[in-house]
């Protein structure tokens, strides 16, 4: 299809033109560009390319693995904000009890003392933080959207105080000695370990496409449909029929869960996790990601994580200003890119451009309709 | 669903209830309550009436508070009080002093209340903005704010400057009464009663209350919307600057950046708690607040105080969302 150029004298945007190319390209073509992406991307840690290092400043494999690490999060975030549209300001609470949960079981200074693998204390991670998002939804999706926002917002500070305070979870203290994946090198030496990045970016990247692809899977079948009715108008959306607190719960779960992973991950990798660094700036942080990529662009999020790590981190200058400079992006960026560096796209019908288009002929003309992208002229709230 | 986790705690011996303690301290609880909870009853005020114009959870409100804080703070640096020990003034100079900190605070929230709806607000109204937009600017805008007194003035609280030494009054049932508590309280219900007189009472506030109603129909009947949302944002700021001068002189060493992230979260659960949107509503919900987060202090031990905020929030929206009161602040008569 090469309705690339222009419409009818409408002038089709850059990002438009590049969804049609590749939205016309058969499933092969895809894979075979996508292919080469995906390998220079896991080479990246070793190729360290000299002008896209953060060297000497900081480690590029620790800075590639904190963005991949913060990608996973922002995917998982991107569900509950991106496509139901709820806002999740205690999203770090998931994290938390991801990281918490994989201490609990693995760590020697628990009081469970039991030292489970990493392997099967991510699995035990997961199901615990969604069953927090469900604890958390079942009464908190109810409410209006505004107030989902400042509840979660108690939700995340809440795990903090009582990771500060409940004795058995040791507050300042800490764990200490949490273990990775225990595989071995010929010599016997650990493959993973806190210093070097490399094998935990390759093992976050690994598991970000494997969620994506679930994710993708999610969104392109009737619960993801039914998110984004939900998101774009809650009210029509259960007029007709869509039962929405059971969708939203679904919504809270899935990304508790991938919050959870996220923090279990991060627990391994770091080895050593306490009430430090689980505060609502963290959140505020995700959040930051998820929006300033583009929320509902599962594309986007990624690039807004890999932009709030990598950023701070290459240019150690604006690095003490790095959350000011986020804060200000948010406004500006709410302004006057509402939908982000990327928008999202997603129609409610899975094949709709297409429906549309054999419709109306060709071109791409109606507005992006993300939650954030939907500025209406001269309609005052 | 907490309360259920929070009784299986204490059954582990997690949590100790100390029910002889709050009986013992029943009075000085309420006391300190009611007094504590007055500062968050005016920063309330700031979210209802935002709320009740905007439908807009203005999360940037608690940096408001913060620059009041700061205000005060250096408004007393500026009149030669030095930190460490209590000024020692006579009255006059100190009613003085703190009458001049007071309206530096008041001015300095106010102005950039008015300023926060310029710059963040009244573009997104002006490309009519989905509500999401609006509230993910309000972090931003919080987050901004706070990060500014970061870099400018460090992470540490600056070292508290005491104009006056909290000294008993008088005492109800054993709990004293200090000056500062009922200095507090007494201004806290004057400015309610103005902030209500002036919604309720005058040609302003008829306004206010119209666009609260309908924006559209209240534009169409003449009443400037762009104005009553100034107004708005004024009014919110203006008490919590004066809230921000009864915090410094009750904790003296709370001028820090991140002040008001805590304090916020808590007026925003008194305006809900009262019902928001409604001035009135904001007094009570903060009044209460106050006296209960003391109970469960005591109850359950300081560290909890923070939750106990939290958890009454989530309870009060699933029981009652509109709060005690009820939402009214355009139900009010005319």
């Amino acid at each position: 299809m090469s309705a690339a150029h222009a419409v009818d004298g409408v002038r089709v945007p850059f990002g438009t033109r590049m969804r049609n190319w590749w939205g016309s390209l058969d499933r092969w073509q895809q894979w075979a560009v996508l292919i080469p992406v995906v390998v220079l991307i896991y080479l990246l840690p070793v190729l360290n390319p000299p002008l896209l290092t953060t060297e000497p400043g900081t480690n590029f494999q620790i800075t590639l693995f904190n963005a991949a690490r913060i990608a996973l999060i922002a995917i998982g975030l991107n569900i509950v904000v991106g496509q139901a549209g709820l806002l999740d300001l205690g999203y770090v609470g998931f994290f938390a009890v991801g990281a918490y949960t994989t201490a609990v079981l693995s760590s020697p200074d628990s009081f469970l003392n039991s030292q489970y693998p990493w392997l099967i204390c991510v699995p035990a991670a997961m199901f615990v933080t969604a069953v927090s998002g469900l604890i958390l939804g079942a009464p908190t999706l109810r409410l209006r959207g505004d107030y989902l926002a400042i509840v979660t917002l108690g939700f995340g500070e809440i795990v903090r105080l009582l990771a500060d305070n409940l004795d058995p979870l040791r507050g300042q203290r800490g764990f200490a000695a949490i273990p990775g994946p225990e595989v071995t090198r010929a010599d016997g030496s650990q493959i993973f370990t806190a210093t070097n990045g490399t094998p935990w970016y390759w093992l976050t990247i690994t598991v970000i496409i494997i969620v994506l692809m679930l994710v993708g899977n999610l969104e392109r079948s009737r619960v993801g449909r039914a998110w984004v009715a939900i998101r774009e108008d809650e009210d029509a959306a259960e007029a007709m029929g869509v039962p929405t607190f059971r969708f939203k719960l679904w919504a809270f779960a899935m990304g508790a869960t991938i919050g959870g992973l996220s923090g279990s991950i991060y627990a391994g990798q770091v080895g050593f996790i306490n009430s430090q660094g689980f505060d609502v700036v963290t959140s505020i942080l995700f959040l930051a990601a998820v929006v300033l990529g583009g929320s509902g662009n599962k594309v986007g999020v990624i690039l807004g994580a890999f932009i709030i790590v990598y950023i701070p981190d290459r240019f150690q200058v604006i690095a003490e200003y790095r959350f000011l400079i986020f804060g200000l992006a948010i406004i500006v960026l709410m302004i006057f890119r509402p939908q982000g560096l990327l928008g999202a796209r997603q129609r409610l019908l899975t094949y709709g451009r297409r429906a549309y288009q054999r419709l109306i002929g060709k071109g791409e003309q109606i507005s992006s309709e993300s939650a954030l992208g939907k500025h209406q002229e001269g309609v005052v709230r | 669903m907490i309360t259920h986790v929070t009784s299986v705690l204490a059954q582990d011996g997690l949590v100790d209830f100390n029910f002889g303690l709050l009986v013992d301290r029943f009075w000085a609880n309420t006391i300190d309550g009611l007094a504590y909870g007055s500062i968050y009853a005016l920063v309330a005020i700031g979210y209802t009436l935002v709320y009740g114009v905007l439908r807009l959870i203005n999360f940037a409100h608690s940096e408001i508070f913060v620059i009041g804080v700061f205000a005060t703070y250096f408004a007393f640096a500026a009149m030669g009080f030095a930190p460490g020990g209590t000024a020692q003034v006579a009255l006059l100079p100190l009613i003085g002093s703190l009458l001049v900190a007071g309206i530096v605070a008041m001015l300095a929230s106010g102005a950039s209340a008015v300023l926060l709806e310029r710059v963040a607000y009244r573009p997104l109204r002006k490309r009519g903005a989905p509500p999401l937009v609006f509230l993910i600017t309000a972090i931003g805008a919080s987050f901004a704010i706070q990060q500014i007194f970061l870099i400018t003035l460090g992470g540490n609280s600056q070292p508290s400057i005491r104009l006056l030494r909290p000294t008993e009054v008088f005492s109800v049932f054993g709990a004293r009464v200090t000056n500062i508590q009922i200095l507090t309280f007494v201004a806290a219900i004057v400015l309610m009663v103005v902030a209500d007189t002036f919604v309720n009472r005058t040609r302003l506030g008829r306004g206010v209350r119209a666009v609260s109603q309908d924006p559209t129909t209240a534009t169409l009947m003449g009443v400037n919307r762009e104005r009553v949302f100034m107004l708005t944002f004024l009014l919110g700021g203006v008490l919590a600057g004066a809230a921000a001068l009864f915090y410094l002189m009750t904790i003296p060493a709370a001028a820090v950046y991140n002040g008001g992230f805590l304090l916020g979260i808590k007026a925003f659960t008194a305006a809900v708690l009262g019902g928001i949107g409604n001035l009135r509503g904001a007094l009570l919900g903060g009044l209460v607040l106050g006296v209960a987060e003391n109970y469960g202090q005591t109850f359950f031990g300081g560290e909890w105080r923070d939750v106990i905020a939290f958890v009454l929030l989530i309870i009060v929206l699933m029981f009652r969302p509109t709060g005690i009161l009820g939402e009214s602040l355009a139900k009010a008569r005319a």
